[in-house]
């Protein structure tokens, strides 16, 4: 794992370690930086994707309900009006769609992220506190298959960070 | 790479976030007032207070349910009174909230990283308040399950055509999602606090919140993902709901509601009520904990002209209510309209006029907008006037309608009051608590602001 300070050493650093091939690494700043996005090649979208599920549930599910509700379980007759009034349906509609989007907006980042896990091997590194404060930190997995414990204390060395650590697993 | 752009707004009225800070000094100032800060006398006062003017609520709800709804003003013809008054309020209040962290945010306005966390919390206790409301007015808050669709053995459903009903998805969702939009803010915050913390069971509490989050840049891009996510469906969410409120007066026929103009009147009568309580709750704080280096002159001033904009739409909307009461060349309209400006209640109206449509006016001037002092000052009598408005609605539409053998008066009781009061001092206990356990301002978007955070890759290969 090394240590950097500033994000743009950061960015440098992580567009090296791609460029050379490494697939298990990460990248971990006390904030997000977008340029990293691309440094690292991240598009992972599968969490438009559900939220887009989630959306489209709720907007059949509401709109499902109220069907149902008014038209088959509970029908009143009043004055002839339709059962399905599809406008009067819109609010509850509109709301459970944004209500199971939301929801699985949140929920699928935290699951894809492999959140909640108590235990990762880089809090084992002392420094890697101030993560979450003020500084910048990359790390190679060991089961990263260009991985080898010499070589890649050099290639991090390369990258002429501030400081360099073994995270014990 | 060139030279950071200078932001125009420096030059008018001072930076997002003062100079001299850098990433640890933004981390360690917000941290410390939750980690470090020792309990103040003023403090423990503002809790003590705000706990026991709640005990009020305690009490009138306690009555209230051995009594029924009768220890209230309410009668008939107004069957509704304070407790949608005051629901109508305190939902407005909470609407600046999910505008600052959800609307500017996909507006790209950097300056609301400093106030959001705040006035997301401020949106979830607001709405907490409201949502109390009309579960006492029930009159058996422990049937209020009864609201919600669900399979009983008398296979009755709710109607999924009356507002009331809308009421219910709009503002159970409204608080669903603001909670999980707050949270999911504040997992980046609660990491450094687990990671800043000294004390053993503060590192596992805020560790447990955080869920092992560790800032990896894997997780930022979902997690960036996720918030703009949040934020864009919060945007509609925020105009619905308060379009769903104003459909409870809208949809029914009673001169004075049935109009087209109360959804966004009311959706910009809520931006504006929020942004007022934002700002009676920011001077404060931001004094007390030595935060004007953070919440600037700038916050302030954008806020004030955000309550001034909103101000001059709510103004409209009471010059075109009563230009429809004139042009509708309706009797029970027109008479609606001369009865509440010159009706029992005409002192009630020409206050809310004076609040809302002169009171804001002076927020054009530079001076006042970036006086604390006034502008709080300002920021009370809007809070007072946007509870005014919603009074002159509910009251005076109902009290006289269309056939003069059905009016009548209304008058709060004592109990009345002591919920509404309740709910304040529930709303400052939340508030007051807030404070001192979580971050009351997100980090990690603070940081963003920092010239420090600026990405300047090395040229060296």
């Amino acid at each position: 794992m090394a240590e950097f300070e500033t994000p743009g050493d950061l960015v440098a650093a992580a567009r090296r370690t791609r460029e050379a091939g490494f697939k298990k690494f990460d990248a971990y700043s006390p904030f997000p930086i977008h340029e990293l996005d691309e440094a690292m090649d991240l598009h992972d979208n599968r969490v438009s994707l559900f939220t887009l599920l989630g959306g489209l549930i709720g907007c059949c599910g509401g709109f499902g309900l109220a069907s149902w509700v008014e038209g088959v379980a509970l029908p009143l007759n009043i004055g002839g009006r339709p059962l399905i009034s599809a406008p009067m349906f819109i609010p509850v509609t509109f709301e459970m769609t944004i209500l199971l989007g939301g929801l699985t907006a949140a929920i699928s980042m935290i699951i894809m992220n492999g959140l909640p896990s108590p235990y990762h091997p880089v809090f084992n590194v002392e420094r890697f506190a101030d993560a979450s404060r003020n500084r910048f930190f990359l790390c190679i997995e060991s089961d990263d298959p260009k991985f080898d414990r010499q070589a890649t204390a050099g290639f991090l060395e390369s990258l002429r960070p501030e400081e360099i650590a073994e995270v014990a697993r | 790479m060139a030279q950071p752009v200078e932001l125009p707004s420096k030059i008018e009225v001072g930076p997002v976030i003062d100079e001299g800070h850098s990433l640890a000094s933004v981390s360690d100032k917000v941290a410390g007032v939750v980690l470090k800060r020792k309990i103040t006398i003023g403090w423990i006062f503002g809790l003590l207070v705000a706990f026991s003017v709640m005990q009020a609520l305690l009490g009138a709800a306690t009555w209230l349910i051995v009594k029924g709804v009768g220890i209230w003003g309410i009668n008939i013809p107004i069957g509704w009174g304070f407790a949608i008054i005051n629901f109508v309020w305190w939902i407005g209040i909470g609407h600046a909230g999910t505008l600052i962290s959800a609307i500017l945010l996909l507006l790209n306005q950097s300056w609301r990283n400093a106030i959001n966390r705040f006035a997301e919390a401020m949106t979830i206790f607001a709405v907490l308040c409201a949502g109390m409301f009309p579960v006492l007015h029930t009159g058996r808050p422990w049937l209020a399950y009864w609201l919600l669709p669900y399979p009983n053995t008398m296979w009755l459903w709710p109607q999924f055509r009356s507002p009331l009903l809308w009421d219910v998805f709009a503002v159970s969702t409204y608080l669903t999602i603001s909670a999980v939009f707050w949270f999911v803010g504040l997992i980046p915050d609660f990491a450094t606090l687990r990671d800043s913390s000294k004390q053993r069971w503060k590192q596992v509490v805020y560790g447990a919140l955080a869920m092992g989050w560790r800032s990896s840049a894997r997780h930022w891009q979902r997690y960036e993902k996720a918030a703009l996510l949040l934020a864009g469906l919060s945007t509609p969410l925020v105009v619905s709901v308060h379009t769903v409120v104003s459909f409870d007066f809208a949809v029914a026929m009673i001169p004075g509601w049935h109009t087209t103009i109360f959804p966004p009147y009311f959706v910009a009568g809520a931006i504006y009520s929020g942004f007022a309580m934002v700002l009676t709750l920011m001077i404060p704080v931001r004094r007390f904990y030595g935060l004007e280096d953070i919440v600037t002159m700038r916050h302030l001033n954008n806020m004030a002209k955000l309550t001034l904009a909103t101000g001059l739409i709510v103004g409209y909307g009471y010059i075109l209510e009563a230009f429809f009461g004139y042009y509708s060349a309706d009797i029970y309209e027109k008479f609606m309209i001369l009865n509440r400006m010159t009706g029992p209640y005409a002192p009630f109206y020409w206050s809310l006029i004076f609040c809302n449509v002169i009171t804001p006016n002076f927020l054009w001037f530079k001076q006042i907008r970036t006086n604390p002092l006034i502008l709080w000052c300002i920021s009370i009598v809007v809070n007072i006037g946007m509870w005014l408005e919603r009074f002159v609605i509910v009251v005076t539409s109902l009290h006289r309608d269309f056939l003069p053998s059905s009016w009548g008066m209304y008058w709060p009781t004592i109990w009345d009051w002591a919920v509404y009061v309740g709910t304040l001092g529930f709303f400052m206990t939340c508030i007051f608590l807030f404070i001192r356990v979580l971050p009351m301002i997100t980090i990690f978007e603070l940081r963003m602001l920092l010239p420090g955070a600026r990405v300047k890759e090395p040229v060296a290969q």
